[in-house]
C-alpha cells in the first residue's frame, strides 16, 4: 500500500505540471497587465517594478523561473498587496476556508448518511419521499441562490443570524449551511441507493436470520458496504466544496482563499491567481489520493498492485 | 418483503402468465416513449418547461416595455399592476428583464451543450474506434483533465480574455465534454465488434465514414440521456459565472446576473432576488426531472 501511495504521488506530478503550465500561459498571454490601473504609475517606477518581478525577460524564461520557485514551495510576492507574499495570503485564507469547508463536508457526511439510511429503511414511505424530495431540491437549487435566500429568511426576516462578516461562530452558520446543503443532498441520495441494494443481499438476510439486533445489522454490517460509494464521492465532493466556496466567500464577505482568487483575478494579480490555482489543484489531487487509500481500507476486495 | 420491494421497483414489468394477448411487437423507442409519458413528474416538467420557454421567447413581444427602458418614477418599486415583478435599482421593469435573461440563459444552455456534445462525441468515438495506443493516450488525457480544477480555469479565461458570450459557450462546452467522451467511448468499444461494422469495413468504407455513419448514430440513446442532464448543469455554470460578474455583461442579462443583482439589493428589494431565483430553480428542476425520466424510459434497469 505504501508503494501504491508513492506511485500515485509520483503520478500526480505530470498533472500538477500541466496545471501550472496551462495556468501560467493563460494568465500571461492575456491582454492587459497588473500595472494597467486607472492611475498610471510614473514610467521609472513601473520600469523598476517590471525589473523586480522579471517581467521584461522572455516569457519562457519567466516560466522556468516560476516553475523553479514553485518546486521550492514559493509562490512569489503578490502584485497587489505589496507587503504580503502569495504564500502568506494563501495560508491566511486557507485557515478560514478550511474551517468552513471542513465543517460543510463533515455535516454532509453525518447528515447525508443518516437521512439516506433512514430513507432506505423506510423505502417508499412518506419519510423516504420527503428525504428524496428535499435532496432533489438541494441538488437543483444552486448555492448562490440558496445563500441569499437563507440570508433573506434567517438573516433579514427572522433576524436570527448575521448577514455577513467574519470572526464569531454565528458568522459561520449560514456559509456552512449554504455550502453543505448540496453535498448533504448528494450523499443522502447515494446512501439510499446503495443501502437499499445492500439490505437485499444475502449476508444481511443471514444476519437478520441469526437474530442480530437490527441496530447492529444496519450500523455494523450494512453500513460498511453501503458507505463505499459515498467514500469514493468524497473526491468530487471536495472539488465541489472548493468551487462553491468561491461564491459563498464572495456573498458573505469571508476573507478566504476563494475570495482572494476572485479579487486577484479582477486585479490581475498574476502570482496570487496562479498560486491559488496550483494550491487548489494540488489539494484536489491529494484528496483524491486519500480517498483511494481510504477506500482500500474499507473494502477488503480492493488490492493495490 | 423482499419480493414486494422488487416488484415495486419495476411496476412496468409484464407479469409472467398475465394472459394479455400480444398483438404486435413494440420497438425500443416506442416503448421508451410510452414509459416516458407514464412518468408523471417528467410530463409535468415538460409542460412547465414548455411554458417557461414560451413565455421567455414570445413574452417580450407582448410586454409594452423595453428591456433597458428606465422608469424615472419607479426605482426599486415593489411588484404592482404596472410592473408585475417590480423594478430594479435602475428603475427597469423586472418582468421583461427576467424574460430576456431567460432567453440568454436557455440559449447558453442549449449552445454550450451542443459544443460539449460535438467535442465529446467526436473525441470519444475516435478514441474508442481506433483503440490500442491511440485510445490509451486519448483517455489518459481525459483522466488528467478530470483532475484539473476546471472552474478556476474558466474563471481565468473569462477574466483575462474579456467577457463575451461566445467565450462563455466555448469555455463551458470545453468543461463539460469529458463525461460525454467517456460514455461515447464505452459505447463505441462494444459497437465496433458488431458484424455491421465489420461489413462496412470489409466493404471498404473509410474509418471516418464508419464513425460518422455507423458508430455515432448508434450511440444516440445514452448521448440523448446525458445531454438532457447536461443542459441544467450548463445553465448552472453560466449563472455561476454571471453571479461572480464574470459571465454575461450589460446591456445583456441572464438569470445569474439578475440573481446577483437581487443578492446585493436583498435588504431593500427582496423581489429582485425571488423572481429570477424562482425561474432559474423551476427550469433546473424541470430539466432534471425530464432527464431522469428519459434515462428511466430508455434504461428501465436503472430504476
Amino acid at each position: 500500500m505504501l508503494s501504491y501511495a508513492i506511485r500515485r504521488l509520483l503520478g500526480a506530478i505530470p498533472t500538477l505540471f500541466l496545471i501550472i503550465t496551462i495556468a501560467f500561459f493563460m494568465v500571461r498571454l492575456a491582454p492587459g497587465g497588473p500595472f494597467d490601473s486607472e492611475r498610471r504609475l510614473p514610467a521609472e517606477i513601473e520600469a523598476n517594478l517590471r525589473a523586480k518581478y522579471n517581467l521584461d525577460d522572455p516569457l519562457v524564461v519567466q516560466y522556468l523561473h516560476y516553475l523553479g520557485d514553485v518546486v521550492r514551495g514559493d509562490f512569489g510576492p503578490s502584485f497587489k498587496y505589496k507587503d504580503f507574499s502569495v504564500n502568506d495570503l494563501i495560508w491566511q485564507g486557507f485557515a478560514i476556508s478550511a474551517q468552513i469547508g471542513g465543517l460543510a463536508i463533515a455535516g454532509a457526511l453525518i447528515l447525508g448518511l443518516a437521512f439516506g439510511t433512514l430513507a432506505a429503511l423506510r423505502q417508499n414511505s412518506a419519510a423516504d419521499y420527503g428525504v428524496m424530495a428535499a435532496a432533489m431540491t438541494g441538488i437543483t437549487i444552486p448555492n448562490f441562490v440558496m445563500a441569499p435566500l437563507l440570508t433573506l429568511v434567517l438573516g433579514i426576516y427572522l433576524g436570527l443570524l448575521p448577514v455577513g462578516g467574519w470572526g464569531q461562530v454565528r458568522h459561520m452558520v449560514l456559509p456552512v449551511v449554504a455550502l453543505g446543503l448540496p453535498q448533504i443532498a448528494y450523499v443522502s441520495r447515494m446512501t439510499r441507493a446503495s443501502m437499499i441494494e445492500v439490505l437485499r443481499s444475502n449476508y444481511i438476510r443471514t444476519a437478520r436470520a441469526k437474530g442480530l439486533p437490527e441496530r447492529i445489522t444496519i450500523l455494523r454490517h450494512a453500513m460498511r458496504a453501503a458507505i463505499l460509494p459515498v467514500v469514493s464521492y468524497l473526491g468530487p465532493a471536495a472539488a465541489g466544496i472548493i468551487t462553491g466556496s468561491v461564491v459563498i466567500e464572495q456573498i458573505f464577505g469571508i476573507p478566504g482563499v476563494g475570495r482572494h482568487f476572485v479579487q486577484g483575478a479582477l486585479n490581475r494579480d498574476y502570482t496570487l491567481v496562479l498560486g491559488v490555482v496550483v494550491f487548489y489543484g494540488a489539494l484536489i489531487i491529494l484528496f483524491n489520493l486519500i480517498v483511494d487509500l481510504l477506500y482500500g481500507m474499507l473494502d477488503p476486495r480492493v488490492r493495490y498492485d | 418483503m423482499l419480493q414486494q420491494d422488487a416488484s415495486a421497483a419495476h411496476p412496468n414489468q409484464p407479469i409472467p402468465g398475465g394472459g394479455a394477448p400480444v398483438v404486435k411487437g413494440r420497438s425500443l423507442w416506442a416503448d421508451a416513449w410510452r414509459r416516458l409519458f407514464r412518468n408523471r413528474a417528467a410530463v409535468a416538467s415538460m409542460v412547465i418547461l414548455g411554458l417557461i420557454v414560451l413565455v421567455c421567447v414570445a413574452g417580450p413581444w407582448f410586454v409594452p416595455y423595453e428591456v433597458d427602458e428606465i422608469f424615472w418614477d419607479a426605482f426599486t418599486a415593489p411588484p404592482s399592476e404596472a410592473h408585475w415583478f417590480g423594478t430594479d435599482a435602475n428603475g427597469r421593469d423586472l418582468f421583461i428583464r427576467v424574460l430576456y435573461g431567460g432567453r440568454i440563459s436557455l440559449m447558453v444552455g442549449l449552445v454550450a451543450t451542443l459544443v460539449s456534445l460535438v467535442i465529446g462525441v467526436t473525441y470519444g468515438a475516435t478514441a474508442g474506434y481506433f483503440g490500442g495506443r491511440i485510445d490509451d493516450v486519448m483517455m489518459r488525457v481525459v483522466d488528467m483533465l478530470y483532475s484539473l480544477p476546471f472552474m478556476f480555469f474558466v474563471i481565468l479565461l473569462m477574466v483575462f480574455f474579456g467577457r463575451n458570450i461566445v467565450l462563455i459557450f466555448v469555455a463551458i462546452g470545453a468543461v463539460e465534454w469529458l463525461d460525454m467522451a467517456r460514455i461515447v467511448r464505452g459505447q463505441t468499444l462494444s459497437l465496433k465488434r458488431k458484424e455491421f461494422i465489420e461489413a462496412a469495413h470489409a466493404g471498404g468504407v473509410s474509418a471516418f465514414n464508419i464513425i460518422r455513419r455507423h458508430i455515432i448514430p448508434n450511440t444516440l440513446g445514452p448521448v440523448v440521456v446525458y445531454m438532457t442532464l447536461t443542459v441544467p448543469k450548463v445553465i448552472l455554470l453560466e449563472s455561476f459565472l454571471s453571479f461572480l460578474g464574470l459571465g454575461v455583461q450589460e446591456p445583456m442579462t441572464s438569470w445569474g446576473v439578475l440573481i446577483s443583482d437581487g443578492a446585493t439589493n436583498l435588504e431593500v428589494a427582496s423581489w429582485m432576488l425571488i423572481f429570477p431565483a424562482v425561474f432559474l430553480a423551476l427550469t433546473l428542476f424541470c430539466l432534471n426531472f425530464i432527464g431522469d425520466g428519459i434515462r428511466d424510459a430508455l434504461d428501465p434497469r436503472d430504476r
